[in-house]
């Protein structure tokens, strides 16, 4: 339990992701089955463990302290997870080894929902510090430690010296504690069949398009799609097995049962996850974001924002496995088995035609439809190839959305930025136009350089007005205040955020130290670009 | 005599109105009792000064020769008598020369730990129970949060890490009078045989160390004069902790930045200042250490000061034993 607890640890301090790596790879390569592999699962979210709630942890941990002490103690470290692992009384008769994070999650497992919290208390008990924190993150759900998925299996793929696509098209016929992974990975075993179904096929991704990229190519070999704005999904039906992927490979069927419930094929779909009803009325992406990020969706809600997806591309038809062939292979069959579909879940990606450069470079300024986010190219003769090769495909994003906004709070950062004030809460007017008020529109932590960064810091430090921990409250008013010119992808209306608007992807793009923020733009502009 | 008439805390410091002298005052006065080297306890500019050999050393060291009027080396154990109040230091096992001062006077013995811990600590002689009446103890770790695990786990895990990333240097910072030296002890003690880079604040101490018999092994100068960043890869560079966040630590190749201190106990502390290797090393003693030796003195009252003093005076309550805070001002947690 220990090396687990300590993994944890340095994962959560360690900022860099080759650092992260390395310490994934060599517990994977240090630790034994079943634990690594139970590690591994903590990680990626795949560890089936009864949560305990907050309430049931602090009420074990005030049977065994002075709720005053116990007081002081979280009032000092701030988190519950932390602050029970620290004060837990240490048994008086410990036994001579911490049990295996193998033991821990056996007896959590075995559990039932009345004893969980004994169960809970009794492990708390034969363990140490650091232990006590590993369990408790467990039990109370989500480790937090940044580090995603798709990361460990890119620790995997290390440890192995194998493509982490490979390992991304096992995993979901992969099951805890993955021993007949790490004997392939570790030459010791052959490579886990694939005998699940509806496996997930590795997403192959697009570079954007830079600087004189498009001049060594010729138009012609490329073809062009609009980039739509909505979830990159895979669909994939097998014998009997349907699922919904996302790009990353998380499944995602739970949320969408209306589109589960169309998939009556034999196929891989890659297409992109929109609201609303094919072809003419797909929805914004205020409409798209109801259906996101839940667990269950309720029949009303799928009736008010139907979920659909627009095709582009197909991976497996019938058995065929058709990513080797060239994209405009692949695009005849796709557009044949996209007609058998049912049209109000599937339609087909338009193909957006184009001569030269400067055509597709306006079509993408000037896109169709609001939840079109600029164009794809792709070379008519590639392959569906995992991860993101440069050259066969590219995204070209129409340019973004700017707002002259005020800033109004920074926080400190993290990392090699901790000593400095890099994260910014900006805002722009409302209210009455002879004595307006900023209401804050977003957050921003990018987008500088670090000699501008610099100047914030300063600038921050020499007008701040309040202090709230980490934060600062920066002087912002009609004659004195920073404009920051603030680029973002789009807006979404928003009920959790006095302003009623959240931007997606905000970041600063210029310090307008010359502008009054008098001249800052107001609420009105925001909300317009809603419509 | 009452306890409150032998010591009292003054603006200055904790003073003892009979016998004419303040412990670890934060001003300069005529008559001062110092426990340890800290810079919050042993200030420059009192015109006599009573402190253990090593201290009074260490404080030349720090402040130059002329930091004192007049001093004098106190033996641990020995009793001393000013003006009529009887005065002894005995071992607190804080920092190289650290005592605690037990003060005798009318059949009433208070004893001020200073800084102290209980853990073993190869570097400072080991803290000794003085039995006492009255026992003022430091609070700087004083919450059931703080319970520091073994000094050598936590190098362990400094040594497993610069295995892990031989390309790049592992920077540790830690006080420069005692946390500095008993890392570097801590990492000898481990086997650790290659040199060990310092910062040059850290010099001399280390040196005063070594010449008290605290083998250091090979310390090299962390400065390098036209060498490349390559110079330092897989290397342990051990500095003040101010200077890592200085332009100072940019001579080293993609650092960890380890921290040695009990405050690293707290994620939420290594976090804030960016630190990726967390060693919780403390000089001071754990919650444990605090209530183990408060019942271990036989203390019939505990005075607490310089930290987190309600959550200690609130466990004295539970245990039967009267306590107050002494609310003193003007002391940090240097040595920390």
């Amino acid at each position: 339990m220990n090396r687990f607890a300590e993994l944890l640890d340095r994962l959560v301090l360690t900022p860099s992701r080759n650092g992260k790596l390395k310490l994934l790879t060599d517990h994977f390569a240090t630790v034994e089955d079943p634990d690594r592999g139970l590690a591994l699962a903590a990680i990626t979210g795949d560890l089936d463990i009864a949560a305990v709630k907050p309430a049931m942890l602090r009420a074990l941990v005030m049977e065994r302290m002075d709720p005053i002490l116990f007081g002081y103690s979280y009032d000092y470290v701030g988190d519950l997870a932390e602050t029970v692992s620290l004060v837990w009384p240490d048994a008086d008769i410990r036994p001579n080894r911490e049990p295996t994070l193998a033991e821990v999650v056996e007896r959590l497992q075995a559990a039932s929902r009345s004893d969980g919290p004994k169960v809970l208390a009794r492990l708390l008990d034969t363990s140490g510090i650091s232990a006590r924190f590993a369990i408790i993150k467990l039990v109370t759900g989500g480790l937090r430690i940044g580090v995603s998925a798709r990361l460990a299996k890119q620790a995997l793929a290390d440890l192995g010296s194998v493509d982490v696509a490979e390992i991304e098209e096992l995993w979901h016929g992969l099951s805890s504690p993955y021993a007949d992974l790490f004997a392939w990975l570790e030459k010791r075993g052959p490579k886990p069949e694939t005998r699940a179904k509806a496996l997930f096929r590795p997403v192959m991704l697009s570079h954007p398009v830079e600087a004189g990229d498009l001049e060594k190519l010729d138009p012609a070999d490329y073809s062009a799609e609009w980039k739509w704005d909505g979830i990159r999904v895979q669909a994939v039906s097998e014998g009997g097995v349907r699922r919904l992927y996302s790009r990353t490979g998380d499944d995602i069927s739970g949320a969408f049962p209306d589109l589960v419930e169309a998939m009556n094929f034999d196929a891989a779909l890659d297409g992109e996850l929109l609201v609303g009803q094919p072809v003419d009325a797909t929805g914004t992406c205020s409409d798209l974001q109801q259906r996101l990020n839940r667990k269950s969706v309720s029949a009303k809600m799928q009736a008010k924002y139907p979920a659909f997806v627009r095709c582009y591309d197909l991976l497996q038809h019938d058995g065929d496995d058709l990513r080797a062939l060239p994209f405009l292979d692949r695009r005849v069959r796709l557009e044949t088995f996209v007609a058998t579909l049912n049209p109000a879940r599937f339609d087909l990606s338009p193909i957006a035609a184009f001569s030269d450069w400067q055509e597709i470079d306006r079509m993408r300024k000037n896109p169709p439809h609001p939840v079109i986010e600029g164009v794809m190219l792709k070379r008519r003769d590639s392959p569906y190839a995992a991860g993101r090769p440069k050259g066969p495909w590219f995204k070209w994003k129409r340019d973004p959305y700017t707002v002259d906004a005020v800033l109004m709070y920074a926080q400190r950062g993290h990392g090699k930025r901790s000593s400095f004030y890099s994260d910014y809460t900006f805002g722009v007017w409302t209210g009455d136009e002879a004595s307006p008020e900023l209401v804050p529109v977003g957050k921003a932590y990018f987008g500088f350089t670090d000699e501008e960064l610099r100047q914030l810091d300063k600038y921050i430090r020499d007008n701040t007005i309040e202090r709230f921990g980490p934060v600062r409250s920066v002087r912002a008013d009609a004659k004195n205040g920073l404009v920051l010119e603030v680029a973002f992808e789009g807006l979404n209306r928003s009920t959790r955020h006095r302003s009623g608007v959240a931007m997606r992807f905000p970041r600063i793009s210029r310090l307008r130290w010359d502008k009054p923020p008098a001249e800052a733009d107001r609420l009105e502009t925001l909300q317009a670009m809603l419509k | 005599m009452r306890a409150r008439d032998l010591l009292v805390p003054r603006p200055e410091g904790l003073f003892c109105p009979p016998g004419g002298f303040f412990i670890d005052p934060v001003r300069p006065v005529d008559r001062a009792l110092i426990t340890h080297g800290h810079s919050d306890h042993a200030r420059s500019g009192h015109a006599h000064v009573l402190a253990t050999r090593q201290t009074l050393d260490i404080m030349a060291l720090r402040y130059g020769e002329a930091f004192a009027g007049a001093t004098q080396a106190a033996a641990l154990g020995e009793v001393l008598t000013v003006n009529g109040v009887g005065v002894s230091f005995h071992p607190a096992g804080h920092v190289l020369g650290s005592a605690q001062i037990a003060v005798e006077h009318g059949g009433l013995r208070i004893v001020a730990s200073g800084d102290y811990k209980r853990r073993p600590d190869p570097t400072c002689a080991a803290f000794e129970v003085v039995p006492c009446d009255v026992f003022i103890t430091e609070a700087t770790f004083g919450l059931p949060v703080f319970r520091h695990p073994d000094a050598t786990e936590e190098t362990g895990r400094l040594l497993k890490s610069a295995a892990q990333f031989p390309e790049r240097a592992h920077l540790v910072g830690a006080y420069a009078l005692g946390k500095a030296q008993r890392v570097m002890r801590l990492l000898r003690d481990a086997g650790y045989d290659r040199p060990i880079y310092i910062h040059g604040a850290l010099q001399k101490l280390s040196a005063y160390y070594q010449s008290q018999g605290v083998e250091l092994g090979r310390l090299e100068s962390a400065t390098v004069e036209g060498g490349s960043k390559g110079a330092f890869a897989g290397a342990i560079v051990v500095g003040p902790p101010s200077a890592f966040a200085d332009r100072w630590a940019r001579r080293f190749p993609d650092p960890v930045s380890a921290f040695a201190s009990g405050w690293m106990r707290i994620r939420q502390r290594a976090r804030q200042r960016g630190v990726e290797l967390p060693l919780i090393i403390s000089d001071h003693s754990d919650w444990d250490e605090l209530t183990a030796t408060i019942r271990d003195t036989g203390a019939s009252e505990v005075w607490v000061t310089h930290g987190r003093e309600e959550a200690l005076v609130r466990w004295c309550e539970l245990a039967g034993i009267a306590a107050r805070p002494l609310h003193l001002v003007g002391y940090e947690d240097e040595g920390d």
